[in-house]
C-alpha cells in the first residue's frame, strides 16, 4: 500500500509538471473542455432520460465552456468516483473538477488543488419524522440515528453529540441506500447526511411529507470546482466564471434579459458584459465571455433554481446559498 | 422321464394360447402426469421431503415476485406520483413507466439522439452475424466467419465511433452507454479471448522455453490479479504515466483489460481440453507426417475444443456478467445507466431502485440463459458422434 502511494505521489509530481502550464491554450486547441463530474448525484451531476447531463456542477462546466468557446456544448463529462477524482485532475485527464468537492486545507495544499470558489454551501443535517415533534437537533439526545459507515458524516455526528453532551445511539449501514431504507422502515428516529443529499433522499421515502429536515447544520462542507496547482491563468478563468454567474444574479442579468441588459447604462453591467473595458481579454478570453455564460447557462440563481431549487423536484431552499444582499453567503468580487 | 411327464401335463390342459397377448398400456399410476409425479417427486422419503421443502420455498417466493412485477405494478404514469403508495392509495409494485421512460437511456446511454440509428444498425448487423454463425441451417456458413471476425468489427467501429470523411460525425466513447456498451465490451471479450486463449494454451504446452515462459507469466500474472484491479490500473494509473494526448480512450483501456483477463482464463480452459486428448492422437498425427500446426488444426484442437465447450460457454457467461465491473471506472454500461437512473429525483420512490434492478436482472437472465441453452444444444449435437 505504501509503495502504491509513493508511486502515485511520484506520478503526481511528474504529471503536475508536464500537464500544468498553458491549460487554457491546450483546451482551446483541443476544442473541448474535459470536465470531471459526479454523474450520480441528483441536482449536481446526473444524466437525464435523454442522456443529457444536468446539475449545478454540470452548469459550471457549461459556463466555463461558454466562456472559453462561446459554446456551452463543447464539454466532455468524465464521470469520476470520489476516490479517483483527484488523480484524474492531477494527471491532466480532466481540466477542471466540478464534482461536489469539499474545500479543505489539506486538499488545497497536499493534493495540489486550487478551489475556484464555492458554488454550493453544504453541511451535514438531520431528517426526522414530523410525528416525533422534534424542532431542533439539540432535542435528539437518546434518539437513534441512521448513518452511513466510514464517512466523515459518522465522525461529525459523534463530535456534535459529544460537544453538546447528548447520548448518541448510531445505527450504521454500508451504503446510504440501506441507511435510508432502515430509517424509512422505522429502525431509527433520525437520518443524517449532507443537507443537499437529505432532500434527494427524502423523495425516496414512502411519504416525504411525514419527514422534516431540521434547521441545524453541524458541519461546514463548502463545495466548489477545482483546478490544478501551477497554472494561474486557468485558475483565473475558473474563478471568474463562477464570479460572473454570481455577479450576474446580483445585477439582475438573466439568460432571458441579457440582450437588453447589454444596452444598459449601468457601468457594472457594461463592464461585466464586455461593452466597456477589456476584462475578457485580460483573462485570455473574448470580450463577450460573461455575456456568453449568462446567455447560454444563466446566472447563479437561475442555475440553482433549475437544478436544486424550487424549479427542481429537490426543492432546496436558497439558505446560505442566497446572495449576500439577501442574507446568504454568495458574494463575488466586482469585474473592473 | 421328466420330458414325457411334461408333455403329458400339456396334453391334459384344456386351452393353450397360440398367439401372443396384445400389448397393454402400462398401469395408469405409472404414466402421464401422475406417473411423472410419482417417479420424480415422491419416489423415496428423502425425495418427498425435498419436494415439500422446494414447494414451500416456491410458495414463499413466487407470489411475491408475481405480485411485485405484474399484479401490483404500475403500468402508466408521467412522474413519481404514479408510483407512490401515498398518492395512489394502493400497494405499489414495480414502477414500469420509469423503466419505459428510461428505456432509450438504458439502451444507448448518452449517445446523441440524432445519431442513434447508427447504434440500431450495429445491433442489427450483430444479430445477423450471431444468427448466421450459430445456426446450422444458415446458407454459406463459410463466409459467416469472415463476416463476424473481419467485416463486422470494422463496420461497427466506423459506425459507432464515426468517420468524418463519409459524413458520420465522431461520437466520443464517453457518450456510449447502456446495452450498447455491455454488448460491445462482452463481444470484444468473447471474440478476442478465444483465439488468444488458444495461442496461450498452446504456448504453455510448447517446448520452446521463451514462448512457454511468456505464456506462463502472462496467464499466471493476469489470473493472480482481480479484474477490478486490472480495470483500475488501466483507467487511473495509465494516464499518470503517458502524456495526455497519447493516452488511449477510456473505453479502449477497459476493453484491453477485459480482453487480457478473459484470454488468460480461456487459455486455462483450452489447456484442460488439450490435456484430455490421449497421447496416441498426437503420436498418430505425427506418424502420418503432419506438421505442428496441421496436427493442432486437424486432429487435436477439434477434439479438445469439443470437450471444452461447456467450460468455454461458462467462461463467456462469466465474462458477460463481469462486464458490469467497468462501471467502477466510470463507463456507463447497462447496470451503471440503471444505477444512475434510479437516482433521478423525477422518479424518486421507494420502488424505483428495485424496478431498475429487476430490468437488469431480466436482461442478464435472458442473455445468459440463451447462451447456456445454445451450449447445451451444441453439446448434444456433438455427443452424437460419441454414441455411434
Amino acid at each position: 500500500m505504501k509503495k502504491i502511494a509513493s508511486i502515485i505521489a511520484l506520478a503526481v509530481v511528474f504529471g503536475a509538471t508536464s500537464a500544468s502550464a498553458q491549460t487554457l491554450k491546450t483546451v482551446k486547441d483541443r476544442g473541448i473542455l474535459n470536465c470531471g463530474s459526479n454523474g450520480s448525484l441528483a441536482g449536481f451531476g446526473l444524466p437525464d432520460a435523454q442522456g443529457k447531463w444536468a446539475g449545478l456542477d454540470v452548469d459550471f462546466c457549461r459556463a466555463m465552456a461558454a466562456a472559453v468557446f462561446g459554446d456551452d456544448k463543447k464539454v466532455k463529462y468524465v464521470p469520476l468516483s470520489a476516490k479517483d477524482r483527484f488523480t484524474a485532475l492531477q494527471s491532466g485527464e480532466v481540466d477542471v473538477l466540478a464534482r461536489n468537492t469539499t474545500w479543505t486545507s489539506s486538499r488545497d495544499t497536499q493534493l495540489g488543488l486550487n478551489f475556484a470558489g464555492v458554488n454550493y454551501y453544504d453541511g451535514q443535517g438531520f431528517m426526522v419524522r414530523t410525528a416525533l415533534k422534534v424542532k431542533s437537533a439539540l432535542e435528539l439526545g437518546d434518539a437513534s440515528v441512521c448513518v452511513q459507515q466510514g464517512t466523515t458524516t459518522e465522525l461529525n455526528l459523534a463530535d456534535y453529540f459529544r460537544a453538546n453532551k447528548m447520548k448518541l445511539k448510531t445505527v450504521t449501514f454500508a451504503t446510504s441506500n440501506e441507511a435510508i431504507k432502515a430509517y424509512d422502515t422505522g429502525r431509527c428516529d433520525a437520518f443524517t447526511t449532507d443537507a443537499s443529499g437529505l432532500y434527494a433522499e427524502r423523495l425516496r421515502l414512502a411519504n416525504a411529507a411525514d419527514h422534516i429536515v431540521l434547521p441545524e447544520i453541524i458541519s461546514k462542507e463548502p463545495l466548489g470546482p477545482a483546478v490544478r496547482h501551477g497554472d494561474d491563468q486557468w485558475f483565473d478563468v475558473a474563478k471568474w466564471t463562477l464570479n460572473a454567474m454570481i455577479n450576474a444574479e446580483e445585477l439582475g442579468i438573466t439568460s432571458a434579459n441579457v440582450a437588453e441588459m447589454a444596452k444598459s447604462d449601468n457601468p457594472d453591467i457594461k463592464r461585466l458584459l464586455g461593452s466597456e473595458g477589456s476584462y475578457g481579454e485580460q483573462l485570455g478570453l473574448s470580450k463577450d465571455w460573461a455575456l456568453n455564460i449568462i446567455k447560454l447557462v444563466g446566472n447563479y440563481g437561475e442555475s440553482f433554481e433549475r437544478n436544486v431549487g424550487a424549479g427542481s423536484p429537490l426543492k432546496i431552499e436558497r439558505g446560505l446559498n442566497n446572495l449576500w444582499t439577501k442574507g446568504g453567503l454568495q458574494y463575488a468580487p466586482p469585474v473592473r | 422321464m421328466t420330458m414325457s411327464e411334461g408333455d403329458l401335463a400339456v396334453a391334459q390342459l384344456k386351452f393353450v394360447r397360440q398367439t401372443t397377448l396384445e400389448q397393454q398400456p402400462p398401469p395408469a399410476a405409472l404414466t402421464g402426469a401422475l406417473g411423472w409425479l410419482r417417479e420424480n417427486l415422491v419416489s423415496t422419503p428423502f425425495n418427498v421431503v425435498l419436494t415439500i421443502l422446494i414447494g414451500l420455498f416456491l410458495f414463499w417466493l413466487v407470489p411475491g415476485i408475481v405480485n411485485f412485477l405484474l399484479i401490483d405494478a404500475v403500468w402508466t404514469g408521467a412522474d413519481r406520483d404514479a408510483c407512490r403508495e401515498i398518492v395512489q392509495n394502493r400497494p405499489i409494485g414495480a414502477c414500469w413507466p420509469f423503466a419505459w421512460e428510461r428505456l432509450a437511456y438504458f439502451t444507448y446511454g448518452s449517445y446523441p439522439i440524432p445519431q442513434r440509428w447508427r447504434v440500431d444498425i450495429f445491433f442489427a448487423m450483430l444479430a445477423i452475424g450471431v444468427v448466421w454463425i450459430l445456426s446450422l441451417k444458415a446458407p454459406r456458413r463459410d463466409l459467416a466467419a469472415y463476416y463476424c471476425f473481419i467485416v463486422l468489427p470494422i463496420c461497427s467501429f466506423i459506425l459507432l465511433s464515426g468517420f468524418e470523411a463519409i459524413g458520420l460525425p465522431h461520437v466520443d466513447t464517453v457518450l456510449w452507454g447502456g446495452v450498447l456498451v455491455t454488448i460491445v465490451v462482452s463481444a470484444v471479450g468473447i471474440v478476442v479471448s478465444l483465439p488468444i486463449g488458444i495461442l496461450l494454451a498452446l504456448g504453455r504446452k510448447s517446448d520452446m522455453p521463451t514462448v512457454k515462459l511468456f505464456s506462463v507469466l502472462f496467464i499466471e500474472f493476469v489470473r493472480g490479479v482481480p479484474l477490478v484491479t486490472v480495470l483500475f490500473m488501466a483507467s487511473v494509473m495509465l494516464p499518470l504515466f503517458v502524456p495526455e494526448q497519447y493516452s488511449p480512450d477510456k473505453l479502449l483501456r477497459a476493453l484491453i483489460g477485459i480482453a487480457m483477463f478473459a484470454s488468460a482464463y480461456m487459455a486455462e480452459v483450452v489447456r484442460a481440453g488439450l490435456q484430455a486428448i490421449p497421447k496416441g492422437q498426437f503420436e498418430g498425427a505425427m506418424a502420418v507426417g503432419l506438421g505442428y500446426w496441421q496436427m493442432m488444426r486437424l486432429i487435436v484442437l477439434p477434439q479438445a475444443l469439443k470437450i471444452t465447450i461447456p467450460n468455454i460457454v461458462n467462461t463467456y457467461i462469466g465474462l458477460f456478467k463481469d462486464t458490469t465491473l467497468v462501471f467502477i471506472v466510470g463507463i456507463f454500461d447497462l447496470l451503471h445507466t440503471i444505477e444512475v437512473s434510479r437516482l433521478d429525483p423525477k422518479w424518486a420512490t421507494p420502488v424505483t431502485s428495485t424496478t431498475g434492478y429487476a430490468v437488469a436482472g431480466l436482461f442478464y437472465l435472458v442473455f445468459c440463459y440463451a447462451m447456456s441453452r445454445y451450449a447445451r444444444a451444441t453439446e448434444a449435437r456433438l455427443a452424437k458422434s460419441e454414441r455411434r
